[in-house]
């Protein structure tokens, strides 16, 4: 089935992304500059040092794969260890949906992930969930790489 | 804002005879084949004031009825020049040989003359050139600068006695106005005529707002917006620029749709990752639940007589067609095919319910029969989607996105018709780029 494949494909690209992405956190950390990338690797911003703020889903999934948790139980410490941080989760999909559809999965998503960290106790009165659907990507372009990196929920501070 | 919505009245029918048409246009297939039409300039009473002669109205009214039977692709409009019988006799009494000999089948011709303070009567007479007959007449009695909408209403009169349906010209369409780069869109309510004259834009795009739908049977119109970063379905009165928040929901509400009398809104409402439809009836603000199922539901679309509701939910694994009861019973699946299918909206005609397909990575708008038979798709493309019926159900607005460069530059969006035999596919220009278009029922009423 073409579809199994693509979802493996992205998947697959999500997680390669993830590993990119701390790859790329440490060579800044190092200060080496990562102005010269390739603008769209990076997407990924931290919420501090070595907390990553987003996750990443495979097409039409709203299931937290191994990365996601693993970033999300890092944001869980952290929120722990300040606790009077408030976030929003924005939950985001890829271009290739109808966009009521996607607003639903962007919910979907989001609340993935506010679950995780609410079951890793962060105080649910802490996190809002907010859905973009396809209407914010963060990479622009029409291919997999960007779809990849825009299925995603973001963990945004309010405070 | 004001809309002259009212101010046209029609005032007498001067339909001679009852004549049988023997030129009629079959619209129930592609038509190949479209019938030739001559319209003629209008003639001027001689004693309009000057002011009114330097309007041209003789030539524009013409010119917008051609370009609406143009558009339609059921009209093959001969060129002016060819004309051998000038405007004023041709309307007093046509020489049928003569417009016979241009080859044409039909003729339409008109008279625009003053009446009291300051309005214009705009007469127009259809013959059937075949047979040497008057087929209608009718006049309309208008201020001068709402002579656009005369002529829709014309070219729907026209459109009606020779396809036997009716028209859809003097109708509008409600988008989203698109400008700015594809990660931080500018995104504003726009309204215009069918043909894409009149842009007006309703919100000033302070925030994001999304999908418009007009009501049935007023200037209301229910979209999303996330004012306040609170995404939730609004109201808009688009006369008088009142907004109001549809119910009082702890969550995104979004998809909305009126029903077919107008009295209730039909959305979806999200909250902790799950989707269901839900109904505010808009005077008595009650909240009615439709679905209750973990999976998402949403996109819902009435029938015409408000008895049956389809929407689009991914409760079997992924993203397909649904029908129920108004009341939410009787759920059923009707989409079987190959794919993800979504944004079902019902045909105003009841028989066919039309929507989006994604199948290996390209989208297409389709239509199926209410029991999810019969399945036809009309075009394919790299995306496009959310279809939306005309008030007659024989065209479809939709909109189509290109896709964009490794750069993120290129993609963009922009309006499109579609009749629903698949031909006739046509752009229809905006001022900017363009998405989620909504079709007004008949401004003249049914």
């Amino acid at each position: 089935m073409l579809f199994k494949n693509l979802n493996k494909v992205a998947l697959a690209l999500a997680m390669t992304l993830f590993l990119g992405a701390c790859a790329t956190q440490q060579a800044t950390t190092t200060t080496t500059t990562t102005k010269g990338d390739d603008a769209y690797t990076g997407t990924v911003k931290f919420l501090a040092d070595g907390v990553p703020d987003r996750v990443f889903f495979s097409t039409n999934k709203s299931e937290l794969t191994s990365a996601a948790t693993t970033t999300l139980g890092k944001q869980a410490t952290y929120l722990k260890a300040n606790p009077t941080l408030n976030v929003v989760l924005e939950g985001h999909a890829d271009e290739r949906g109808t966009r009521e559809y996607n607003l639903a999965l962007g919910e979907r998503r989001a609340t993935a992930a506010k679950n995780y960290l609410i079951s890793n106790g962060v105080a649910a009165n802490r996190i809002k969930v907010l859905s973009y659907g396809k209407e914010k990507p963060a990479n622009p372009a029409s291919n997999v790489l960007a779809w990849s990196q825009n299925r995603r929920t973001v963990t945004v501070k309010t405070n | 804002m004001k809309y002259k919505i009212f101010t046209i009245l029609v005032l007498f029918f001067i339909l001679s005879t009852k004549s049988f048409a023997l030129v009629s246009v079959d619209i129930t297939r592609g038509n190949l084949d479209p019938l030739p039409t001559a319209i003629s300039d209008f003639y001027l009473d001689s004693k309009l004031a000057d002011n009114i002669k330097n309007l041209k109205l003789e030539s524009k009214i013409p010119e917008l009825i051609q370009n609406n039977l143009s558009r339609s692709g059921l009209f093959f409009a001969l060129e002016k020049k060819s004309f051998i019988q000038r405007p004023e006799p041709a309307h007093n009494k046509p020489r049928f040989e003569d417009w016979a000999f241009i080859k044409t089948q039909v003729l339409v011709t008109g008279k625009i003359s003053l009446e009291k303070e300051g309005r214009l009567r705009v007469e127009f007479k259809l013959w059937d050139v075949v047979s040497a007959t008057e087929l209608s007449a009718l006049a309309f009695y208008t201020t001068p600068d709402n002579w656009r909408r005369v002529s829709h209403m014309i070219s729907d009169k026209i459109y009606e006695r020779l396809t036997g349906e009716k028209g859809y010209f003097d109708s509008r369409i409600i988008y989203v106005s698109e400008t700015g780069p594809k990660v931080e869109k500018k995104k504003r309510l726009a309204v215009m005529d069918q043909d894409g004259y009149g842009v007006k834009y309703l919100t000033l795009g302070n925030e994001l707002v999304l999908t418009p739908r007009f009501s049935p049977t007023s200037q209301q119109v229910t979209y999303m917006s996330y004012f306040k970063n609170l995404p939730r379905v609004y109201l808009l009165n688009i006369e008088t620029g009142i907004q109001d928040l549809v119910g009082d929901f702890p969550g995104m509400t979004f998809a909305p749709r009126f029903s077919p009398d107008g009295k209730k809104i039909i959305m979806s409402f999200a909250q902790e990752g799950n989707s269901d439809i839900y109904t505010m009836d808009i005077k008595t603000r009650v909240v009615e639940k439709l679905t209750d199922h973990p999976s998402i539901d949403t996109s819902p679309s009435y029938s015409p007589d408000g008895s049956y509701i389809t929407f689009n939910s991914d409760r079997s694994g992924f993203q397909q067609i649904y029908t129920m009861k108004s009341d939410g019973t009787n759920v059923k699946r009707i989409s079987f095919g190959e794919g993800l299918y979504g944004t079902p909206v019902w045909s105003p005609r009841g028989d066919l319910i039309a929507f989006t397909k994604l199948y290996r990575n390209k989208f297409y708008i389709g239509v199926m029969r209410s029991d999810g038979s019969g399945e036809r798709l009309l075009t394919e493309n790299y995306y496009q989607e959310a279809p939306s019926w005309a008030p007659n159900g024989r065209v479809l607005v939709f909109y189509r996105e290109t896709a964009s460069d490794s750069s993120g530059r290129g993609g963009g969006a922009k309006l499109w018709s579609i009749d629903l035999t698949g031909y006739n596919e046509r752009l229809i220009q905006t001022p900017t780029d363009a998405s989620d278009p909504s079709w007004s029922g008949l401004l003249s009423g049914k």
